[in-house]
């Protein structure tokens, strides 16, 4: 499901149940979701994990 | 008045020596929560009865010469979301109306077990979902320094408290920062042990891969002694502070420094002078990902939290406060596949800040971006920026639930207000990092 269709569906769910002031709370929940979702390390998540340098010293 | 408090540590060899009983401490205690709590709101419950019981019993084991450590006869609480046998939890919730712990949490059974006397149980956001103690079903906790200001939360009554002189120390739990949070924002020192350490039993949950139990108090020293009762060890061991010269810590700046209010900014840069001229090494790192951790913890603390309250909310939605309430409805959208995603950032975090450690006896940064925050700000200015409550008060510690991390607030100065700043200390192992913070501690703070 992409995040364009969970808001939707999750917005007129927060309508069904008469909790309006969900709705904002629901939004900033889906930027949320979205940044996750773009993390790099996300792209493919049944892959391993990038390799982690072993030092960040710089 | 407030500054002249004695430390946990100070007033048990006080007691220990005769120079002062328990009862007396105990009453002086009870007293100042009876002149100081109608302002500040620490506590939920105050245990005046079997204080005193508690307090007469552990003058007279002493007296026989039977002590049972540092704790014996010391006046502590416990936030109110951690079983104490015969008396309510309320978590702060209506929710909760009418329990009664029938029994110890482990925490509670290991300080009894040392002779900790307890005051009472102090207030929280509910259910620790929040920072600022403003959702309560007790009303706000106000700063004993500022009452038009929150102590910082979830355990802000612990740590006004503390701060108030109605005890010497508290316990807390710690899911997103809650300890850390209010004793920065309070001056004091908190510490979040690494994940598992210390048994939550019996004690009401928010988020299971990231809730810790931990202590609020004075000092390094005073923290060392609650943390190895916590773990349960009979008989706490002073720890060994490390030698200052040499001590390598990392910085991370990226991210950790891109937000901070420019005074908490300028006292953490003058503490980082002082230790450079003491002979400690501080070096930048950098943690990659860091900046995924917001989004990290919301995928994974709130669907637990939506679990472990999906029954009350559907039974009695009506008496949760509104926000938490709201947060809990919210987290109840949060997709499976998503709580998976975030479960994965968990591991590339633990795996960056393990990197960042690597060969360094700690990181070293801010706690709390901004000083104590104004009761009723959904918004607090940070620089040129306004930012959410919520987000920049979770900023700097969340990432170390997420971890798994130990890590531990100290003071370090004070703004031209007079409020509290704090240093952030993340180590590998906490008796390690207590060792560190023992070093540190006094040079963290302005002479």
């Amino acid at each position: 499901m992409t995040i364009e269709e969970w808001l939707e569906n999750a917005l007129r769910d927060a309508d069904r149940r008469e909790l309006p002031a969900l709705k904002p709370l629901l939004e900033g929940l889906a930027k949320s979701t979205a940044a996750l979702r773009a993390a790099d390390w996300n792209l493919d998540v049944s892959g391993e994990l990038p390799e982690t340098p072993p030092e960040h010293a710089r | 008045m407030l500054a002249e408090s004695v430390s946990l540590a100070e007033l048990s060899r006080s007691i220990q020596s005769g120079a002062v009983s328990s009862e007396a401490v105990t009453e002086r205690c009870l007293e100042r929560i009876a002149q100081r709590d109608s302002a500040v709101n620490a506590f939920i419950t105050v245990l005046a009865d079997e204080a005193r019981a508690q307090a007469r019993a552990a003058d007279q084991e002493i007296a026989a010469g039977r002590s049972r450590g540092p704790l014996h006869g010391v006046p502590i609480s416990l936030k109110d979301l951690i079983d104490l046998r015969g008396t309510p939890t309320s978590a702060a919730s209506r929710v909760r109306r009418g329990h009664v712990a029938a029994r110890d949490s482990v925490v509670a059974a290991r300080l009894r077990a040392a002779g900790a006397v307890f005051v009472g149980k102090t207030n929280l956001h509910e259910f620790a979902l929040g920072t600022t103690n403003e959702d309560s079903a007790y009303g706000p906790v106000h700063h004993p320094l500022d009452h038009s200001r929150s102590p910082g939360g979830s355990s802000g009554g612990s740590a006004a408290a503390i701060l108030s002189e109605m005890c010497y120390a508290s316990i807390g739990s710690d899911t997103g920062g809650s300890i850390r949070i209010p004793s920065a924002a309070c001056g004091l020192v908190g510490l979040k042990p690494a994940f598992g350490e210390i048994p939550i039993d019996g004690v009401v949950p928010l988020s299971r891969t990231f809730d810790h139990i931990g202590p609020l108090c004075r000092s390094v020293e005073d923290t060392a002694i609650l943390h190895q009762t916590l773990a349960g060890e009979s008989r706490p061991a002073p720890v060994t502070a490390r030698e200052l010269r040499g001590l390598r810590l990392g910085v991370p700046r990226a991210y950790f420094f891109t937000l901070l209010d420019p005074e908490i900014a300028a006292r953490f840069e003058e503490a980082c002078a002082r230790l450079m001229t003491a002979g400690v090494i501080l070096e930048e790192v950098t943690i990659p990902h860091a900046a995924d951790a917001p989004a990290i913890y919301v995928h994974v603390a709130l669907p637990e939290a939506a679990a472990c309250h999906a029954q009350t909310l559907e039974s009695q939605p009506q008496d949760y406060t509104p926000n938490v309430r709201l947060r809990l409805e919210m987290a109840r959208y949060i997709m499976g596949e998503d709580y998976v995603r975030g479960m994965r950032g968990r591991d590339v975090l633990t795996r960056e800040v393990n990197a960042a450690l690597h060969g360094r006896d700690g990181l070293l940064l801010p706690t709390l971006p901004v000083p104590a925050i104004t009761l009723g700000a959904a918004t607090v200015a940070v620089g040129a920026s306004e930012e959410p409550v919520r987000a920049i008060t979770l900023r700097l510690t969340q990432p170390f639930n997420i971890t798994g991390h130990p890590a531990m607030t100290m003071p370090c100065g004070r703004t031209a207000e007079g409020l509290p700043a704090g240093a952030q200390l993340v180590g590998k192992q906490t008796l390690d990092l207590l060792s560190v913070a023992s070093a540190i501690e006094r040079i963290l703070q302005p002479t």
